[in-house]
């Protein structure tokens, strides 16, 4: 019989753990964690730690520069804009919009979407073709053009751009989360717990979901992304979130008309953008790889 | 003296879509009678397709006959494809033990899971009872910590083994278990399955390719051709005399 290492600490891990190790090698997917994580707590402290109100006016300073500019002030780090309110001010609160909003949206799309899933999976015949063909008409519509269809008939807000995002992204969530299933599903080791006696829902907590749960937080990234660029998309054509609201698209709009005079108040809205979007992406992408990774061991 | 094991008429086809509203039937198991005694080895052989894999299934329970009844010590547990849910009496071994066993629990959690939906026993007696186990097919007590990926095949497939030994059954059902190991582990794993055999009067239903294995483990053999029994008697007898044109192939006489 072959030795065993009997006090093997460094390899007696568990499956998550082993996913972290490989994750933290990837050193993008690492940097773009932390900057997730930033925009994170910066969503939910960012009424508390922002240095001005949104809206207080300083009748002083209309459009300054940012403040490494030599016409700029040192009290307002990034600039105003023309009603001399600060930008980084309205910057931080509007993480809470664009990314905390996106992050509930897609954390409420991720469990309707895991629950409906499940049901898909394991329903048959009739029941199941039906959810999966109603899906696959969904899913032929563009997620941002379903969503202005859905703010079309609850009308503009941002309240209702969130609701349109979750019901834009839904259909896909339903549809991976159901192959998902179906696949472990039919997976030996499922044929064996069924053996031993387990029931409909022992399998689903004990046998599939424990084997899926990396891939449903794949699938929340991306659906994170799209609820980023979709919530900034809406604001941005008025149809979301309404100025003075602090979202970042809706920054972008409202400045858009200073463009020339005044470009660090559309250009700084945008790099955000392009930041929570590259973090959140970068995450998911690190996932993935470390998934494809284990697949091939 | 009663059989252990008692198979009656087995019966199974399936059914296939073959157009919008055409079904195709495909009978894959006709008649299928046998006995075990208790501590014997029953061998199953035949081509691909002859429906081995589907008579283990449906011993185990994992599929449903169509007709005919399974008994186990004179007591009717499947009879015309409705079998009583209680009965863990038999349990099976698949083919490929990295598939198996889910990925994502530990050792000792997955034989847990056994023990808890089957018995009463309470964390203690079911922790020592796990030990017990893991130690009687050659692992060591500290594998309840591990997880499947950190084991080799030919311990995987001992763990498979500790899964089906657990709930103590009477018959355990080897589907192709020993075909994807390599010789020598394949020889450790059959000298401990007839050590437990001897041990705790088990008996087997080997199904397998392996002549020589079927040779050196089985009391009586079955051949199976095309769903239907070929030949059936004391694997002695068989190999001295083939009656049916398949076993005589297979031979070689």
């Amino acid at each position: 019989m072959a030795k065993f290492s009997l006090f093997s600490e460094e390899s007696n891990r568990s499956p998550l753990s082993r996913l972290w190790r490989k994750f933290k090698s990837n050193h993008p997917a690492l940097v773009g964690l932390w900057v997730f994580v930033a925009l994170t707590l910066l969503a939910f402290t960012a009424p508390f730690i922002a240095p001005y109100g949104i809206n207080q006016q300083h009748g002083d300073a209309l459009l300054l520069p940012p403040s490494w500019h030599e016409l700029g002030d040192v009290r307002f780090i990034l600039g105003t804009d023309d009603l001399g309110r600060d930008v980084l001010s309205r910057l931080m609160n509007g993480a809470t919009f664009t990314f905390g909003l996106s992050i509930v949206a897609a954390l409420v799309t991720t469990l309707i979407g895991v629950v409906l899933g499940t049901f898909a999976g394991i329903s048959k015949g009739f029941r199941s073709s039906l959810l999966n063909h109603l899906l696959d008409i969904t899913l032929s519509i563009p997620s941002l053009l379903l969503a202005i269809i859905i703010i079309a008939v609850l009308g503009p807000g941002l309240l209702n751009t969130v609701w349109a995002i979750i019901f834009a992204l839904l259909p896909q969530h339903i549809h991976s989360v159901r192959n998902l299933v179906v696949e472990e599903l039919n997976k030996d080791y499922i044929s064996a717990f069924r053996l031993d006696g387990a029931s409909k829902w022992q399998i689903l907590t004990r046998g599939v979901l424990p084997n899926i749960y990396e891939h449903i937080v794949v699938i929340f990234t991306m659906a994170l992304s799209t609820a980023i660029l979709d919530i900034a998309a809406l604001g941005f054509l008025k149809l979301g979130a309404q100025p003075p609201t602090t979202e970042w698209g809706a920054i972008l709009a409202e400045n858009l008309s200073l463009i020339y005079l005044a470009p660090w108040t559309v250009g700084l809205p945008g790099v955000l953008l392009f930041i929570a979007v590259l973090s959140t992406n970068l995450v998911g992408d690190g996932l993935r790889q470390v998934l494809k990774g284990r697949k091939v061991d | 003296m009663q059989p252990l094991l008692k198979v009656q008429a087995l019966n199974k086809s399936f059914c296939t879509r073959a157009g919008v509203f055409k079904r195709k039937h495909a009978q894959v198991l006709t008649d299928i009678s046998f006995c075990v005694g208790q501590g014997e080895t029953l061998a199953i052989i035949g081509e691909t397709g002859s429906g081995k894999s589907t008579l283990a299934r449906v011993l185990a329970g994992a599929d449903h006959a169509d007709k005919g009844q399974i008994l186990l010590n004179g007591e009717t547990i499947e009879d015309d494809g409705i079998r009583c849910d209680e009965c863990r009496h038999i349990r099976l071994i698949f083919q490929d033990p990295t598939r198996s066993l889910n990925p994502g629990l530990t050792i000792g959690d997955m034989l847990d899971d056994c023990l808890s939906l089957n018995t009463e026993l309470t964390q203690q007696q079911r922790d020592k009872k796990i030990k017990h186990t893991l130690t009687r097919v050659g692992l060591l007590t500290e594998h309840y910590e591990y997880y499947p990926h950190m084991f080799s095949g030919g311990q995987l497939q001992r763990v498979a083994l500790a899964r089906a030994l657990i709930l103590d059954p009477k018959v355990v059902v080897l589907d192709e278990a020993l075909s994807s190991l390599d010789p020598s582990v394949r020889a450790q794993t059959v000298n401990l399955l007839l050590e437990l055999q001897r041990e705790s009067g088990l008996s087997y239903v080997l199904i397998t390719h392996h002549l020589s294995l079927v040779k050196h483990m089985s009391d009586q053999l079955l051949v199976l051709n095309k769903g239907k029994v070929a030949e059936y008697g004391n694997t002695l007898a068989i190999f001295a005399e083939p009656k049916s044109r398949v076993m005589q192939r297979l031979l070689n006489v």
